[in-house]
C-alpha cells in the first residue's frame, strides 16, 4: 500500500526522516520496499544504505505554487494559450501553452475564481513531458509562434508526479497547509505537493495496518509518540432513519454487524481538491465524492464502505422501506457485479440482498443495481463486519480481488463500523451537502468478546531470554494501545479490538510476547549460545552413505545433475521401447491438479528421463557427457493417501571416452564396457562384496547389451546401453550407457567395516593361462572355473585378451588370463604354479569343452 | 698366465673407453664384472692353475678386478654425468602445451551448499532428519498454524494432486511436525535438526522464482530455549557460512508457525554492507526466515508449550548458492547445463 508521509503525519507526529522512518517501521514487520519522492530531496541517514533515488527535486527558487488569473488566446495559434500566472510578490508571468484543460477558460477575461497551479521558471529543470524515454530538460526563453515564452505551467508528468501530460496541474481550490493556512501564489511548490509515498507491503498478521491511520498507529507505537485519531463526528440534522430501512442477518458468523447511515437532498460532484490528491497519491482515481468517499475510508482508516442508492432500492421495494436481507446463496442464484461479470455464486458465499434479489458479494463487490450514479440524491451508506475467512475463500473461488475484499479477508473488527459509516456520511456531507438522518442503523448480533490475557511475566524471559519487569512490559504494551494492568508478576492485558491477531490463553501469551518484542526492537534482544541440554545424537548411516555414494561418483569423473520432480506420462513412456512391457513401476502417478505446465503435469516415476533429457540437451554442446542424479521417484501406493518416495540413483555416460588432445587419446565411442568399469570401480568404492552380474532384459536397454547387478541374492539395479529406439526417442546419437539403482537397495549393502588385507609375506607367482572357448561360454564361467581349480593358492585371475581368429577356429574365441598364486606359507615354486596350470586346463576342458591355445 | 690376464686387462681397459652410453656400460659390466664375466671367471678360474703360480695369479687377477671395479665406478659417474647433461638440454619441451585430459566429475552447486549447510549445523548438534516431499494438507498447512482458508495461506501458492488434501509440500516446515512425533518420545525429549529437501510451489518460472527449490529446515525444541538462543545461533551460523566478520540483523515478519518470527538479514559479503547492485544498495542480504516455534506447533508436536520452548528457521540453498557465486539466474539450477554444473 501506498502511505504518502504527508497524510500519515496527520494522525502521528514524525520528526526523523523518511528514510529511517522506513528502516524502524521495516524492523518492526511492516516492510517499507520503496519509497516514491515527489519534488523533495532524499535525505542521507548516516549508518543507513539504500539506493539513490533519481527522481527530479524541484527547484525552490524556480518551481513554485501559481496563481492562473486570466487565460488569453494566442493571437497566431488555435491550440495555443496565454496563461496569466502570478507568482508571488506582485509578478506576473505569461507562459504560453498547450494545456487542453486551460481551453475552457481561454478569452473568458480575469477568472472570478482563479486557477492554481505548478509553475516553472526560467532556468528550472524538468521532466521532457514529450519524450517517452525519462529525459531531463531546463526551461529557456524560446518564443513560441510568435510569443515570448521562458517559463511554464507544468504537467504531472513534467515534475514526476505520475505519467499524465494530456493538461496541466491545475487546481480550482487555493490548496492549504495541515492547519488550513493558504499557500500564497510563489511559495515552493514543494511545500504544496512535494511528498515521499512509503510503499509497504504488509504480511497477512497485519490487518490492522491497512490503512493510513493504521500505519499511523504503528508508527506511534514504534517511535513512542500521541496518536491522533481523525474526527468521527457527524451532523446530523434529518430525521430518523428509524423506519427508513431495516436489516435481517442470517448468518452472524459470517456477517456479524451491519450498519446504515442516510444522506439526503445531497449533490453529487467531484471531491475537494485535497481527497482527489489523497486518492491520487495512494493510487485510486478520484471518481465524484460518493465514490470518493467510500474509497478514500477504506484507506484512511481501513474500514470499506458501500454506498447504495436509496432511491433505487426504494423502487425495488415498490415504494417501501427497503429491507436488506444478509444471507447464503439459493442454489443456481446470480449476480451481475459492478466488473460486468454474472457471476453463479457458490454456496459459502454472504450476499447481501433485498427482498427482489442479490444486491452484491458481501465484503468483496456490489451489484450493478442498485449502485449510485451521478443523479443519486439520497444515499444510504453501509458498513458492515464480515468473517474474514469466508470472504477470502469467496475471493479465491470467485477470483474476485478488490481493496475491500482484501481488507476484509485479512480481519476487520466490526466495531470498526460504526466509526466508517460516521466518518463515511460526514465527508458526503460535507462534500456534497444534504442532510444527514438522526441516528445510525446497527444489527449487531455478534459483537465478539473482549479479548483479555493473563501473561506471567516469568513467560517473556522463558521465550525472550530477556529479563524485564513488569513495568518495562506494561509500558510497551500500552505503546501498542494495549489496556495494561500489572498484577504483581501478572499482567492482566486488555487487547484493544483492532489487534484481531491477538489470540486467548497460551496463544494469547505467545502473540504479547512477540509484541513485546517487536516494539523492544529484535536488535536490542541480545545474542546466547544455546544453554539447553544436547539432544542425543544420532547415526545416520543411510544420509551418510547416500553423501559416500555421491563422492565416489564424482570421484569416477561423473557430474551431478538436478532435474525437475515434474514429468509427463507421455515423456516417461519414452523410455520403453516399442513392444516391451513398460519399464515404469505399476500403479498411478501422482498426478497435479494445478500444474504450471502440461510438461510437468505428473511426478516422475524413473529417474532416468531426466538423465536422457540433459544429455539431448548437453549433447548440442558436450563431445562426451558423464553424469548421475541422485533424488525420489514417487509412487502412489494403493490403501495409502501419500505416495511412496523411493530414491534412485541414475548414471548416465555418452560419447566419446577421452576428450580430444594434442598428444592423441583413445577417443572411441564409449561401450557398455566404459560403464561397466566405472560401477566396477563404484563398488570398490563402496566396499560392497559378492557384486554379480546377469543378464537384464529391460524394456529400456539394448537386450543384448544390458546388466542386473546382484548383491548376495539383492537386485541393485540395471545397466547397459539404452535400447536405440529410447535412445531416438530422446534424439540421442550413438551408444548412450545408463544405470538405474534402488539407492535403498545400494545402500544396504554398502559396509563401513570392510576388513583390510594385510600385505603378503611371500612373492607371487603369475602366470598366463589361454583358453579356447565357444562362443557362447561367459567370461563368468571360465573365470569360475579357474577359480575353483586354483583353489586357496590362486589369488587372482585376471581377462587380459579376448582373440578370434585365425589359428582360433570359427565359434570359438581365445580367453587369455593373467592367473596368480601366492600363499603366506611359502614360497611357490614354478613347479607348483605349473601343476595348477595343468588342474585349471584340465577342469576347464571337462566342464568347458575348452582347450589350452598352443 | 699373468699374460692373459694383462691382456684380458688391457681389453676390458680398452672396451670401456669405448662404452659412450649407459646402455653400453651394462653390456661392458656384464661381459667383464657380471656374476659370468670374463673377469670374475679368471678370478674363480684361480684353482684349475697349477699351485705355484695361484698365489700370484689370484692376486693379480684380484688387483685386476679391484682395479676394472674402480674404472667401471668412474665410468659410470662420467656417463650419468653426460647424460644427465644431455637430457637436461635436450629434455626442453614446450611448457605450454596444454596437459593430458583428467576426468572431473562434480557435484552439483546446491550439493555443496547443503553440505556446508549440514557441516556447520551439525557442529552445533544439529543432525539431519529427512522428511517427505508429498505431503498431507493438514502437516504442511493446518498442524502449522495455518487454518483452512486462512490468509496466511496466501503466502505459499501450492501445487496441489488430483487427491484431495494431498500437495506438495511448499516448505519443508511439516518435517518439524513429522520429526517432533519422531523423535520427541511424546514430547518429553529435546530435539535440535535440521531437515534439508525440495519444496514446491505454484510459480511461473523466471530469473528470479522456481517451481521446485532446496529448502533447509532447522528445528531446536528444549526446556530451556529462547529467543537470543536463536539469534546467537543463526550469528554463528553466518560466521561459519560467511566468514568471521559476517554481521545479522533480525526484522520482525510473520509466518503462523513461529512466534516471534524474523527475517534474517546478512551484512552483504560482496560489498562489505557499503551497497552493491546484489544487495541493491541496501547493505543486507535476506538468508533465512526464522523465529520461536509457535505453541501451536509444538502442542501439535505433542509438547507441552507451558514447559518446552523451540526456535526455527529455514533458508534456501539457491539463493544463498546465487549470493556467493554471482549466479542471476536460478532457472540455471535444474536446466543440468553441463556448462554451468562444471564451474563447481
Amino acid at each position: 500500500m501506498r502511505v504518502p508521509l504527508s497524510w500519515l503525519k496527520e494522525y502521528v507526529d514524525i520528526e526523523i526522516p523518511a528514510e529511517l522512518l522506513a528502516e524502524k517501521l521495516t524492523a518492526a514487520g511492516l516492510e517499507v520496499a520503496h519509497l516514491d519522492y515527489l519534488g523533495v530531496p532524499q535525505t542521507m541517514v548516516e549508518g543507513l544504505r539504500y539506493p539513490k533515488s533519481d527522481h527530479l527535486v524541484w527547484d525552490n527558487q524556480r518551481i513554485l505554487l501559481g496563481k492562473i488569473l486570466e487565460v488569453m488566446p494566442h493571437p497566431n495559434a488555435d491550440r495555443l494559450v496565454l496563461a496569466q500566472v502570478e507568482i508571488g510578490g506582485g509578478v506576473i508571468e505569461q507562459c504560453v501553452t498547450g494545456a487542453p484543460n486551460l481551453f475552457e477558460f481561454k478569452g473568458a477575461g480575469l477568472l472570478s475564481s482563479p486557477l492554481w497551479t505548478a509553475f516553472a521558471a526560467e532556468g528550472a529543470e524538468v521532466w521532457d513531458g514529450h519524450s517517452d524515454e525519462p529525459k531531463r530538460m531546463i526551461l529557456k526563453e524560446k518564443p513560441l509562434r510568435g510569443i515570448p515564452n521562458r517559463s511554464m505551467v507544468c504537467s504531472e508528468k513534467e515534475l514526476g508526479l505520475s505519467g499524465e501530460h494530456e493538461g496541466i496541474i491545475l487546481m480550482r481550490e487555493q490548496p492549504h497547509d495541515a492547519s488550513g493556512k493558504p499557500f500564497a501564489p510563489g511559495t515552493p511548490l514543494s511545500e504544496v505537493l512535494g511528498d515521499i509515498v512509503l510503499e509497504i507491503e504488509f504480511t497477512p498478521n497485519l490487518a490492522r495496518a491497512i490503512s493510513i491511520y493504521g500505519v499511523a498507529r504503528e508508527t506511534a507505537a514504534i517511535l513512542d509518540k500521541e496518536l491522533r485519531p481523525p474526527p468521527f463526528d457527524v451532523l446530523m440534522e434529518g430525521a430518523t432513519i428509524d423506519g427508513k430501512v431495516t436489516v435481517t442477518i442470517t448468518e452472524p458468523e459470517l456477517n456479524p454487524r451491519f450498519t446504515f447511515a442516510l444522506l439526503e437532498n445531497t449533490t453529487v460532484k467531484p471531491s475537494p481538491e485535497w481527497m482527489q490528491r489523497r486518492l491520487t497519491l495512494v493510487g485510486q482515481r478520484p471518481i465524484n465524492n460518493l465514490v470518493d468517499v467510500t474509497n478514500y475510508i477504506t484507506f484512511e482508516i481501513g474500514q470499506p464502505l458501500h454506498a447504495f442508492d436509496y432511491d433505487k432500492l426504494k423502487a425495488r421495494a415498490g415504494g417501501k422501506a427497503p429491507h436488506i436481507i444478509t444471507r447464503l446463496p439459493k442454489p443456481g442464484e446470480t449476480l451481475l457485479t459492478l466488473d460486468g461479470q454474472n457471476r453463479v455464486l457458490d454456496a459459502h458465499n454472504i450476499l447481501v440482498c433485498d427482498e427482489e434479489g442479490v444486491l452484491g458479494l458481501g465484503g468483496v463487490m456490489g451489484g450493478s443495481d442498485s449502485e449510485i450514479d451521478e443523479n443519486t440524491k439520497t444515499v444510504l451508506l453501509e458498513a458492515a463486519g464480515w468473517n474474514f475467512i469466508n470472504v477470502r475463500r469467496t475471493m479465491m473461488t470467485q477470483k474476485l480481488h478488490t481493496e475491500a475484499g482484501y481488507r476484509f479477508s485479512r480481519g476487520v473488527h466490526p466495531s470498526q463500523a460504526l466509526l466508517g459509516v460516521m466518518r463515511g456520511i460526514e465527508l458526503m456531507r460535507v462534500t456534497g451537502g444534504g442532510t444527514v438522518a438522526k441516528e445510525i442503523y446497527d444489527n449487531y448480533p455478534l459483537p465478539p468478546e473482549t479479548v483479555v490475557v493473563k501473561l506471567p511475566t516469568s513467560e517473556i524471559f522463558r521465550i525472550l531470554g530477556v529479563k524485564m519487569s513488569a513495568h518495562e512490559a506494561q509500558n510497551l504494551l500500552r505503546r501498542g494501545g494495549f489496556l495494561v494492568e500489572a498484577q504483581g508478576d501478572v499482567l492482566h492485558v486488555e487487547v484493544p479490538d483492532w489487534r484481531m491477531d491477538i489470540g486467548t490463553g497460551v496463544i494469547g501469551e505467545a502473540d504479547l510476547v512477540e509484541e513485546i518484542a517487536r516494539i523492544y526492537g529484535y536488535d536490542a534482544i541480545p545474542d546466547t549460545i544455546i544453554a539447553d541440554e544436547m539432544p542425543p545424537q544420532w547415526a545416520n548411516a543411510k544420509f551418510q552413505r547416500e553423501e559416500a555414494i555421491r563422492d565416489a561418483l564424482a570421484a569416477l569423473g561423473l557430474r551431478e545433475i538436478v532435474s525437475y520432480r515434474f514429468t509427463a506420462p507421455e515423456r516417461e513412456a519414452l523410455l520403453t521401447a516399442p513392444g516391451m512391457p513398460s519399464v515404469l513401476p505399476e500403479g498411478a502417478y501422482v498426478t497435479l491438479a494445478n500444474p504450471i505446465s502440461p510438461e510437468k503435469s505428473v511426478l516422475r516415476k524413473s529417474i532416468l528421463t531426466g538423465l536422457l533429457e540433459a544429455a539431448r540437451l548437453n549433447a548440442r554442446y558436450a563431445e562426451r557427457q558423464f553424469t548421475f542424479e541422485i533424488g525420489a521417484v514417487y509412487l502412489e501406493h494403493a490403501g495409502q493417501d501419500l505416495p511412496d518416495e523411493p530414491r534412485r540413483l541414475g548414471l548416465l555416460i555418452t560419447g566419446k571416452r577421452n576428450d580430444p588432445a594434442w598428444m592423441g587419446t583413445d577417443s572411441g565411442a564409449m561401450d557398455f564396457y566404459d560403464l561397466k568399469g566405472i560401477l566396477e570401480d563404484l563398488f570398490k568404492a563402496l566396499h560392497l562384496s559378492g557384486v554379480t552380474y546377469s543378464r537384464a532384459m529391460e524394456g529400456s536397454f539394448h537386450p543384448g547389451r544390458s546388466a542386473q547387478v546382484n548383491v548376495n541374492g539383492k537386485t541393485l539395479g540395471v545397466f547397459g546401453e539404452i535400447h536405440p529406439q529410447v535412445a531416438a526417442a530422446f534424439e540421442l546419437e550413438g551408444a548412450v550407457l545408463a544405470a538405474d539403482f534402488d539407492l535403498a537397495a545400494v545402500i544396504s549393502v554398502m559396509n563401513e567395516l570392510y576388513t583390510a588385507q594385510p600385505l603378503p609375506l611371500t612373492p607371487a607367482v603369475q602366470q598366463d593361462v589361454a583358453l579356447v572357448v565357444k562362443e557362447e561360454t561367459t567370461n563368468a564361467e571360465v573365470e569360475a572355473v579357474i577359480r575353483k581349480a586354483g583353489g586357496q593358492l590362486l589369488k587372482a585371475a585376471q581377462l587380459f585378451d579376448v582373440y578370434r581368429g585365425d589359428p582360433v577356429p570359427m565359434g570359438f574365441k581365445s580367453m587369455a588370463y593373467s592367473v596368480t598364486y601366492q600363499t603366506d606359507e611359502r614360497t611357490l615354486t614354478e613347479a607348483e604354479a605349473n601343476k595348477i596350470r595343468e588342474k585349471i586346463v584340465k577342469l576347464a576342458e571337462r566342464e568347458l569343452g575348452a582347450a589350452l591355445r598352443g | 698366465m699373468t699374460d692373459t690376464l694383462e691382456s684380458l686387462l688391457g681389453e676390458a681397459q680398452g672396451a670401456l673407453d669405448a662404452a659412450k652410453s649407459s646402455e653400453a656400460l651394462r653390456a661392458w659390466e656384464l661381459q667383464f664384472l657380471g656374476k659370468k664375466g670374463r673377469v670374475i671367471e679368471a678370478v674363480r678360474s684361480v684353482g684349475t692353475m697349477p699351485k705355484e703360480e695361484r698365489a700370484a695369479y689370484g692376486k693379480r687377477a684380484n688387483e685386476i678386478k679391484v682395479a676394472l671395479e674402480a674404472a667401471y665406478a668412474e665410468r659410470e659417474e662420467s656417463i650419468k654425468a653426460a647424460e644427465l647433461a644431455q637430457n637436461l638440454e635436450a629434455g626442453e619441451i614446450d611448457v605450454t602445451l596444454p596437459g593430458r585430459p583428467v576426468n572431473r566429475g562434480g557435484l552439483h552447486p546446491s550439493t555443496h551448499t547443503l553440505r556446508d549447510f549440514y557441516r556447520i549445523w551439525s557442529t552445533m548438534g544439529f543432525q539431519v532428519y529427512h522428511s517427505r516431499e508429498v505431503e498431507d494438507d493438514d502437516t504442511n498447512f493446518t498442524l502449522l498454524n495455518f487454518p483452512p482458508h486462512h490468509p496466511a495461506r496466501e503466502m505459499q501458492d501450492t501445487i496441489f494432486t488430483t487427491k484431495p488434501n494431498v500437495i506438495l509440500r511448499t516448505h519443508t516446515s511439516p518435517g518439524q511436525i513429522r520429526g517432533m512425533r519422531e523423535l520427541g518420545e511424546n514430547g518429553t525429549k529435546p530435539i535440535r535438526i535440521i531437515l534439508p529437501g525440495m519444496c514446491y510451489r505454484y510459480e511461473q518460472i523466471t530469473a528470479r522464482s522456481e517451481v521446485q527449490f532446496n529448502q533447509v529446515e532447522g528445528l531446536c525444541i528444549g526446556k530451556n530455549i529462547h529467543m537470543t538462543d536463536l539469534k546467537g545461533t543463526i550469528a554463528e551460523f553466518a560466521k561459519a557460512m560467511f566468514g568471521p566478520q559476517a554481521k545479522v540483523r533480525f526484522r520482525a515478519s510473520y509466518f503462523p508457525f513461529t512466534e516471534p518470527s524474523m527475517e534474517v538479514d546478512v551484512e552483504c559479503f560482496l560489498c562489505g554492507g557499503q551497497g552493491c547492485r546484489v544487495c541493491k544498495y541496501a547493505g543486507w542480504l535476506e538468508i533465512a526466515g526464522s523465529g520461536m516455534v509457535h505453541p501451536v506447533v509444538l502442542q501439535n508436536g505433542g509438547y507441552d508449550p507451558k514447559a518446552w520452548s523451540g526456535f526455527a528457521f529455514g533458508m534456501g540453498p539457491e539463493r544463498i548458492t546465487m549470493l556467493k557465486h554471482g549466479i542471476n539466474d536460478i532457472r540455471y539450477f535444474w536446466a543440468n547445463d553441463l556448462r554451468f554444473l562444471e564451474q563447481f
